[in-house]
């Protein structure tokens, strides 16, 4: 499932509006993550707060999206590109990649709130194959 | 037997209750075509879905959106015995139609895509997590008469 050149123009179209509520859309996926997937709470047991809309989520939320910009600039070799967050997540922070799913499932469900016009099937469909291959790159140090 | 707080029940009723069925349900639908393609082939006699815009023009994709959504009327009806009630609409999809199981939550997931964007802000972090754990139950009682 590579990404045509139809895919990475969409995805960068969409990037571009959702800088404008950035932080918005990291703290609301990291919050709802916490709730509709309670599980994920595990992950971040050494926070203070976890109830949505804190100080260390919000803060956290912002780091996510910043890694989805990020790899949305190096859409041309995610596995190369994504080396570094890949190592990070392996070794360090041994996220099961069974999470990422969830996640990206969560920022769908935002980005579908705060953009209902310019979330179309199409942009849903460039931006979720998207998110399944930065997933795929984050993955790829795992074993 | 599943338990459904207050919130949850509530939450379930008001959703389907203020729903536009002739706006969510080809939405959903046609959703799920375009953004898993493969979900097609169970569709191969509803005429042309070669891209994004035909499909979310199709009057029949369209009609069943609607007959899928008016098929969950039966379950938020019967919250305390979801299972049951689908287990003529199980064996349905799986001898008659023949449909991958896996493909319900693909519809399920787009479905709660769609009711985000409708919904907005009102769909709330609690509201999401209610409507997925229903759909979790629906989507396991018609997988059950697989064998």
């Amino acid at each position: 499932m590579t990404l045509s050149a139809k895919d990475k123009a969409a995805v960068k179209g969409f990037m571009s509006k959702m800088k404008s509520r950035s932080e918005e859309i990291g703290a609301e996926t990291l919050s709802r993550m916490l709730v509709v997937y309670p599980q994920t709470k595990s992950y971040f047991a050494h926070w203070p707060d976890l109830a949505p809309g804190s100080a260390p989520v919000r803060e956290h939320g912002v780091i996510f999206i910043n890694g989805v910009y990020e790899a949305a600039d190096k859409i041309d070799d995610l596995k190369n590109g994504l080396l570094t967050l890949s190592e990070l997540h392996a070794f360090m922070l041994r996220v099961d990649p069974v999470n990422f799913k969830i996640f990206i499932h969560c920022m769908l469900v935002v980005l579908a709130m705060l953009f209902p016009e310019d979330f179309t099937p199409q942009v849903h469909l460039a931006v979720d194959k998207f998110l399944a291959q930065v997933a795929l790159a984050l993955a790829e140090k795992y074993r | 037997m599943v338990e459904w707080t207050d919130f949850e029940r509530s939450t379930i009723e008001s959703i389907f209750a203020k729903m536009d069925y002739e706006d969510v349900g080809p939405a959903a639908l046609s959703r799920c075509l375009v953004v898993y393609p493969w979900t097609q082939r169970y569709f191969g006699n509803f005429g042309n879905l070669y891209n994004a815009a035909a499909i979310m023009s199709n009057k029949m994709v369209a009609q069943h959106g609607i007959t899928v959504l008016h098929g969950m009327d039966r379950a938020v009806k019967n919250m305390d015995d979801i299972k049951a009630t689908y287990a003529e609409l199980s064996v349905l999809h799986s001898e008659k139609l023949h449909v991958d199981p896996d493909n319900f939550k693909l519809l399920g997931d787009c479905l709660t895509i769609v009711l985000a964007a409708r919904m907005g802000t009102a769909f709330t972090a609690e509201v999401q997590a209610a409507f997925q754990k229903f759909l979790a139950i629906v989507i396991s009682s018609l997988g059950r008469q697989y064998h």
